[in-house]
């Protein structure tokens, strides 16, 4: 299957990858992953006092897509606040690398991914309880 | 012969639906199948036999690959159940479990590049394999209980076990590559 060139590019030059200490305060841990094709994901976010993200950073172990897609999250959510972060759509992955049907779901991993960090430091704020971010 | 499209594997084979496959039975049940069914006892027959008698190769074929596998077994059991294993929208997982994941994948990166990269690999590829025994030995519980949770259990063992298996698989491969 080919790849499009945006998904190439990400997947040759990956955009913040690495990893942040998990313990920090600032920092929101977001884990996801793909049983079907056994894809891990952690995406990981760092946020001012104020609620914005100042950096991120990914680790993906899965397919050109799933890195593609988490690359490319970790750009789009620097300077975002944590509602605009938690908004962000698979659709919007998937349209922005030109992704095939058959790899929707890398970009859907990538959307849990940034929520489910969102969630994570929001606990660590004691925005919500942990109970509500299971979900 | 026609009646063996209608029946799950389990029937298909004549052994019991239970997780725990006697694997000398099921290869002997396998064998006595494809001499039954095979294409070529079927050259002089109808059209319509001679079809089914691919039909039902092909599907003895696919019922053999899946039970025999503990993994595919697992799945197939909860999909009799009505249970999905793959939800593509399913991606929440045991944090626990998954940072795991990513460490051992971490681990096999770092093999490559180590002062003895085949010692490591059977330390690896042990490790691998012990942490799917556990699974396979706790999904055999879970399938053999009755109720929604023991079925919530063992959906969740499968899917842990699919991403084992895919690691174990690429621990294989370097193992090969290193000799």
């Amino acid at each position: 299957m080919a790849y499009s060139d945006k998904v190439l590019d990400h997947y040759e030059h990956p955009r913040n990858v690495g990893s942040f200490d998990k313990e920090d305060a600032s920092i929101g841990t977001g884990m996801v992953g793909a049983p079907a094709c056994g894809d891990v994901m952690k995406l990981q976010i760092r946020v001012s006092e104020d609620g914005i993200i100042e950096d991120a950073r990914f680790k993906t172990y899965g397919c050109g897509s799933a890195i593609a897609s988490s690359s490319l999250v970790t750009e789009w959510v620097k300077g975002k606040t944590l509602d605009e972060a938690a908004e962000i759509k698979n659709t919007q992955i998937a349209e922005e690398l030109a992704l095939p049907p058959v790899k929707i779901h890398c970009s859907v991993l990538a959307e849990d991914a940034i929520k489910a960090a969102v969630t994570n430091i929001r606990e660590k704020r004691g925005e919500i309880s942990g109970s509500e971010g299971a979900a | 012969m026609q009646a063996g499209l209608g029946k799950n594997y389990f029937e298909l084979f004549e052994i019991p639906v239970d997780f725990q496959v006697d694997l000398g039975r099921l290869s002997l049940r396998y064998r006595d199948l494809q001499r039954r069914i095979h294409p070529d006892r079927f050259v002089n027959a109808t059209d319509q036999e001679r079809r089914l008698s691919m039909q039902m190769t092909a599907r003895v074929n696919e019922a053999y690959q899946s039970l025999k596998d503990p993994l595919q077994r697992g799945c197939y059991m909860l999909g009799l159940r009505g249970i999905d294993i793959n939800a593509e929208t399913d991606t929440v997982m045991d944090p626990e479990f998954l940072m795991e994941q990513m460490a051992l994948r971490e681990t096999l990166d770092a093999v490559r590049g180590s002062d003895n990269p085949g010692e490591r690999i059977v330390t690896l590829a042990n490790d691998v394999t012990r942490l799917l025994d556990k699974n396979i030995a706790s999904l055999e519980v879970a399938l053999a209980e009755e109720g929604e949770e023991a079925l919530k259990r063992a959906r969740n063992l499968v899917r842990e076990m699919q991403f084992l298996s895919k690691l174990q698989r690429e621990v294989e491969e370097l193992e090969e590559e290193l000799g």
